[in-house]
């Protein structure tokens, strides 16, 4: 094999970590300042031009932090628990197409680590792996609190990774692919999300319970559980959990951003103009930064304006509403595609944003009863 | 080739490692950790052959849903470490003389079918294209529609058994 090919697979995932990385660090800044703004404050701006160097002081803190690490905790598994939650959150993000390709010194060189042919499933494996870390995490802390945490964050996670499953196969019915860069390349025309809207909300909101982001932050709740399965971590450990969090945040922007809102591509109508990612390779992985910023704001607006979910409830919206509803949906999305492609019709195609709409809207209105049953029509 | 040789002799030597600690820890947390470690070196074992779909639906499946379901369970139930049990009087005999036939019978096959000019090879690229994945579903969803069926069948009964059984004992505390 070609040494060049090694190189670029070296300096490939070096460059993905590094970004990752600073992505975290100023994701956070990005966060404070956002819900500071949205809860008429300030927010940190002290440090630096606005608040610029904030998270190079906030690492300094974290690394001079005393780390406790409590008697009776299991140790191997108490070590090796952020490290098995920081891994799955960086690795993940090695088969996301962030551009084309650009020719540099004779050469060309693609803008993902990895083209996998079977990219969708690569992420849902490494996201189911993405569990043990916090489930270890609350065990070995041998902490009545971090085994709630633990527990209630495996249960979650597990039940809401099954929509998320259906999630992806209705981007892969959609492009015929498992490839993500022939999901991205398939969007060209059309972003999925105008063709499958329902789909994407799913998947948006399913994410956020992946991510263990509020409205369904209830394995780290902290006014029933302390801080949940960190409770017992402190210092550089406790600074993993937190950056595992942020870069999962990142990466799931990200993947979100590939599967239903065209990925690195530009908006469908500018494909034929010079703003085409065609033109110009420069301009893909602006457009996937800009796409992930907005969707990024989007988790920290929810996250300053929705309470806490009930844990009961939770777990009734992911089995009793998300799953059929996204059965549903993929099934809406199979036939209208099948149907088009048999009758060469397109009003069947057209009819899949429609139907999965109405479908929606009676899902909505089942929960709003049910609600309205059980509190006695206070809502 | 030789590079591919040492890869897979080390996850051999990681596999078997994985599984012996799996079977003697006494802390069954470790021995569901262990177990996941064998299924992802089994996982990279496909990838060797060139097989990435099964590597992936291996991780998910077993190494991701199953053994996070087991781990749940051990935790729930608060079983982290065995006390050194009573084991059933027939188990051991009846795990040895079972092993002993496996062992005779792998032997058998071993010496019958490996023939000296015989060469395994990995299957060829097209098992790496996409298109392998377009053929296995084809074949998959036409030639096997009823098995999979039934298999999806048998384990829709297994789940609605464990509901009913959940179910019947809230009924009796009420």
């Amino acid at each position: 094999m070609d040494w060049t090919l090694w190189v670029e697979w070296i300096v490939k995932g070096f460059v993905l970590c590094l970004i990752l990385l600073t992505g975290f660090a100023y994701l956070t800044l990005y966060e404070r300042r956002a819900l500071a703004r949205m809860q008429i404050r300030v927010g940190p701006n002290r440090a630096g031009y606005q608040g610029l160097l904030q998270p190079i002081a906030d690492a300094v803190k974290l690394i001079f932090k005393e780390e406790l690490t409590p008697a009776k905790v299991y140790k191997v598994v108490f070590v090796l628990a952020p490290v098995l939650t920081v891994v799955p959150s960086l690795v993940l993000a090695a088969v996301i197409p962030l551009g084309t390709s650009f020719t540099f010194f004779g050469r060309v060189i693609t803008l993902y680590v990895a083209n996998l042919n079977v990219g969708v499933l690569y992420l849902t494996s490494i996201a189911s792996i993405a569990v043990y870390g916090i489930v270890l995490a609350g065990w070995s802390s041998n902490n009545k609190y971090a085994m709630l945490g633990g527990i209630r964050a495996s249960a979650q996670m597990i039940s809401y990774e099954l929509s998320l499953g259906l999630c992806f196969a209705i981007a892969i019915v959609m492009s015929n692919s498992m490839n993500l860069v022939d999901i991205v390349n398939a969007q060209k025309g059309m972003w999925f999300v105008v063709i499958q809207p329902v789909g994407a909300l799913i998947f948006l909101i399913v994410t956020l319970a992946e991510v263990n982001r509020a409205p369904f932050d209830m394995p780290e709740a902290e006014q029933e559980l302390t801080a949940g399965f960190h409770s017992e971590y402190s210092g550089m450990k406790f600074a993993l959990f937190f950056m595992a969090e942020y870069q999962k945040m990142i990466v799931i922007c990200m993947i979100s951003a590939t599967l239903f809102f065209g990925g690195y591509r530009e908006f469908w109508f500018l494909k034929d103009t010079f703003l085409s990612v065609d033109r110009y390779w420069f301009l893909a992985p602006i457009y996937l930064l800009l796409k992930v910023v907005v969707l990024l704001f989007f988790m920290i607006w929810i996250r300053a304006t929705w309470p806490r979910i009930r844990y009961d409830r939770l777990m009734a919206f992911g089995w009793k509403v998300l799953l059929p509803l996204s059965l549903v949906v993929l099934f809406i999305t199979a036939a209208g595609i099948l149907l088009e492609q048999e009758l060469h019709n397109s009003i069947y195609f057209y009819s899949i944003p429609i139907l999965s709409i109405v479908c929606a809207m009676v899902a909505v209105v089942f929960i709003y009863r049910d609600l309205r049953r059980k509190s006695n029509g206070r809502v | 080739m030789t590079s591919e040789l040492i890869v897979f002799l080390v996850l051999s030597l990681v596999a078997i490692a994985a599984a012996l600690g799996m079977v003697f820890s006494r802390n069954a947390v470790y021995s569901a950790l262990f177990l996941v470690l064998n299924f992802t070196t089994v996982a990279v074992f496909y990838l060797l052959l060139g097989a990435p779909f099964i590597a992936m639906s291996q991780i998910t499946v077993y190494a991701g849903a199953i053994m996070v379901l087991f781990l749940f369970v051990i935790m729930l139930l608060g079983v982290d470490s065995l006390a050194p049990s009573k084991s059933l009087p027939w188990q051991k005999p009846l795990a040895f003389s079972l092993a002993f036939i496996l062992v005779v019978e792998s032997v058998y096959l071993l010496i019958s079918r490996a023939q000296p000019n015989m060469v395994v090879t990995a299957p060829d690229i097209a098992v790496n294209s996409m298109d392998n994945l377009r053929e296995m579903a084809m074949t998959m969803f036409n030639q096997f529609l009823l098995p999979f069926e039934v298999t999806s069948v048998l384990l829709l009964v297994a789940m609605v058994g464990a509901i009913v059984l959940t179910n019947r004992e809230k009924v009796g505390r009420k």
